[in-house]
């Protein structure tokens, strides 16, 4: 739940050409079966189509799932876009077979977490609902 | 009277009355597709009589595997998949894997080539040669297999929307080095139902992508009689969270749904048949995986021959590469998956495949390490030279516990096909998302099970303590992105724009028609028309698909 009371609206992308949706299709039904209202894209999305996205279901967290390797170029044009669009209360996760080193740097541009493979669903239920309750409890 | 410890059973029942004596262990009991499992199988699983109907190797229905002296005659071809950056730097990485003792190629496409666009397309940025090798042009594709023995080396490509394409670009570049088609050796995967299904990589609606392959079975049957036009593909549907049960029934359904496409069209089923192979996964559930290859065996020699009447027995051959699973792969303590892909191709070996690929344990992190390629080549190595399990054919034949899981993975697969055909055939299945919805249902039911503990991942789940630590990943130089992009522009510019003009249009008229596509192909490879430009015009005519967003 959302400091606002509503249930919590989160996007699951699949940004970029690759096709491998395992990961996002069960993130986001575990989401969904947590209480959360999904919206899953669907596949081959550009960071343009996701962030309409994001600003028309008025969400509250945007999870990437990227397998394909091309995270450093689509994270930071999502997060860029995000940021010309003046949404400041959206809290993004990115997934993926995403290494140690780039987790820090997609964290230094402002990617609340990474999550990689063998992260469980719960951990990530648990980690939206924090971190969006406690964004929605800040001050703007 | 109750049996006591110290008894030593004489009969079944006796056994059963001990075995009770001792609580099992709090787990499930079954394989990891959940078929359930027993304490213990004996000659009522397997009664002598079925015996008669494994058959002897190469011999229908295959059970034992598709040649009649298997390992001792010859070993599996050991063909690690690779791909990245340029055609250069995969060239050599191939020359590499060659020098190392691997006995084929196996060619893996970045994102934007699978997906029929060019490297310097808006849609491509950050994804060119990321997963895999950028192919745009011909001249890319020269570069390639530049100083490769392309009449002596077996070559594979993975590619599947656009195959028809590559298989132009692959010809072409052979044929300037004075090889004739009828001199190339091979596969390519092309098998676009699975595309749809599991690994979703596509240019064109169901329709007209099922004519294009039909077009390349039927030219390839007449002009490169050592190619295999299409390797019906199972892994990327398994990877796709699919059971092993679900494997074997989509992938043969997709096969024979082929064959029914290349029938219609009025090709005999002998002529291209012995050519269609396959490609399985190696998940780590031992037996039900080598089962799962057993079963494959006989259900495709069953059908060619009794459906579909094919007369020779190459055609009820069912040949097939396993890869491991690289679903399996885990990013927590890494060198495990050293074991886990060993004890998968082991799997893969037990089943009688006739190529393997091993993962590297570093790919739930990223592409793999040279020195991470070469241990699972090791691998391969150590199995077929150190461990004797090639010394003898099928050695878990006649294992009564192999014959029966073998016995149950064939009913769960004829249970999918009557489901199948239900609905209308595998086109209509895929077209309404059957096997998708079945697939992403068995893909949470596995995950539920992780995380509930019912089922273990080491070092995921449980045995978590003592991570490895920082494992060095092949970092792919984004120049490289850079400098595709560069080739590209300097292939487009060195063009006859008159030539390539006449190409597009007998290429768009080809595609309007009803005749074999694959000429006109040929023609706009050779006029150095580029793979995206190719796929925009066949687009023109077919249109795209989309894909119903469902969870």
């Amino acid at each position: 739940m959302s400091a606002a009371g509503r249930r919590l609206r989160v996007v699951v992308a699949k940004p970029g050409l690759d096709g491998h949706d395992r990961g996002a299709k069960i993130i986001a039904r575990a989401l969904r079966d947590a209480g959360m209202e999904v919206i899953y894209t669907g596949l081959h999305q550009t960071p343009d189509q996701i962030v309409e996205t994001v600003i028309q279901e008025d969400a509250d967290a945007v999870g990437l799932s990227i397998l394909s390797g091309a995270h450093m170029t689509l994270v930071p044009r999502v997060v860029e876009l995000l940021r010309e669009h003046d949404v400041d209360d959206v809290v993004v996760t990115v997934g993926g077979t995403i290494p140690n080193e780039d987790v820090a740097a997609l964290k230094q541009l402002g990617v609340a977490e990474v999550f990689t493979p063998g992260a469980s669903t719960e951990a990530i239920v648990d980690f939206l609902e924090d971190s969006c309750g406690r964004r929605a409890r800040m001050p703007v | 009277m109750a049996p006591a410890l110290d008894h030593v059973p004489v009969s079944f029942e006796e056994w059963l009355a001990a075995y009770g004596l001792n609580p099992e262990r709090d787990v499930p009991f079954r394989t990891m597709s959940g078929v359930p499992i027993d304490p213990l199988y004996t000659e009522r699983d397997f009664p002598a009589e079925r015996d008669q109907g494994i058959g002897l190797p190469g011999q229908f229905p295959f059970t034992r595997g598709v040649y009649p002296s298997m390992y001792r005659g010859r070993l599996w071809t050991m063909r690690q998949f690779a791909g990245f950056g340029t055609a250069d730097e995969t060239n050599k990485r191939f020359r590499y894997l060659l020098e190392h003792g691997q006995t084929g190629l196996s060619t893996a496409f970045d994102m934007p080539s699978l997906m029929g666009l060019d490297s310097d397309h808006q849609r491509s940025l950050g994804e060119v040669g990321r997963e895999g090798v950028a192919i745009d042009t011909v001249t890319d594709m020269e570069t390639l297999f530049g100083g490769i023995p392309l009449d002596e080396v077996t070559v594979s490509m993975t590619i599947n929307a656009p195959a028809a394409i590559m298989l132009a670009f692959y010809v072409v570049a052979a044929e300037r080095r004075g090889l004739g088609r009828e001199r190339l050796g091979g596969t390519i995967q092309t098998d676009i139902l699975k595309e749809y299904i599991a690994q979703k990589e596509w240019c064109f609606p169901v329709d007209p992508a099922m004519r294009l392959v039909t077009d390349m079975i039927e030219w390839c049957s007449e002009h490169m009689p050592r190619w295999h036009p299409v390797s019906i593909s199972g892994y990327h549907i398994r990877e796709a969270g699919a059971t092993a049960a679900q494997e074997l029934a989509f992938t043969l359904k997709d096969g024979l749904t082929y064959v029914e496409h290349a029938i219609a069209r009025g090709v005999d089923v002998d002529d291209f048949a012995p050519r269609l192979s396959f490609f399985f996964n190696a998940q780590i559930d031992f037996f039900e995986e080598i089962a799962k290859y057993r079963a494959a065996r006989r259900i495709w020699a069953r059908e060619l021959r009794d459906t579909f009447g094919a007369k020779k027995p190459e055609s009820w051959r069912m040949r097939f590469h396993t890869q491991t699973a690289g679903v399996s792969l885990t990013a927590q303590q890494p060198l495990n998956n050293v074991v886990r892909t060993a004890i998968e191709a082991l799997a893969g070996v037990l089943g009688g495949t006739q190529s393997l690929h091993t993962n590297s344990f570093d790919e739930a992190l990223a592409l793999p390490t040279e020195d991470a390629v070469r241990i699972a080549l090791r691998t391969q190595q150590i199995i077929a030279h150190e461990t004797g399990v090639v010394n003898t054919i099928d050695p878990l034949g006649g294992a009564y516990f192999v014959e029966s899981l073998t016995d149950r993975m064939e009913e769960l697969c004829y249970e999918y096909f009557d489901r199948i055909d239900q609905i209308g055939g595998m086109v209509e299945a895929v077209k309404t998302g059957f096997p998708q919805r079945e697939i992403a249902d068995a893909a949470f039911e596995l995950q539920r099970e992780i995380e509930s503990g019912q089922r273990i991942v080491v070092g995921v789940n449980a045995f978590t303590e003592g991570d490895d630590g920082a494992t060095p990943v092949l970092w792919i130089d984004p120049a490289l992105e850079r400098k595709q992009i560069e080739r590209l522009r300097a292939a487009k510019a060195d063009r006859d724009s008159a030539a390539l003009e006449q190409a597009f249009a007998a290429l768009k008229a080809a595609a309007a028609g009803l005749q074999n596509i694959m000429p006109a192909l040929l023609e706009a490879a050779r006029a150095h028309a580029s793979e995206g430009e190719i796929v925009a015009a066949l687009q023109e005519v077919w249109g795209d698909y989309r894909e119903q967003p469902v969870f």
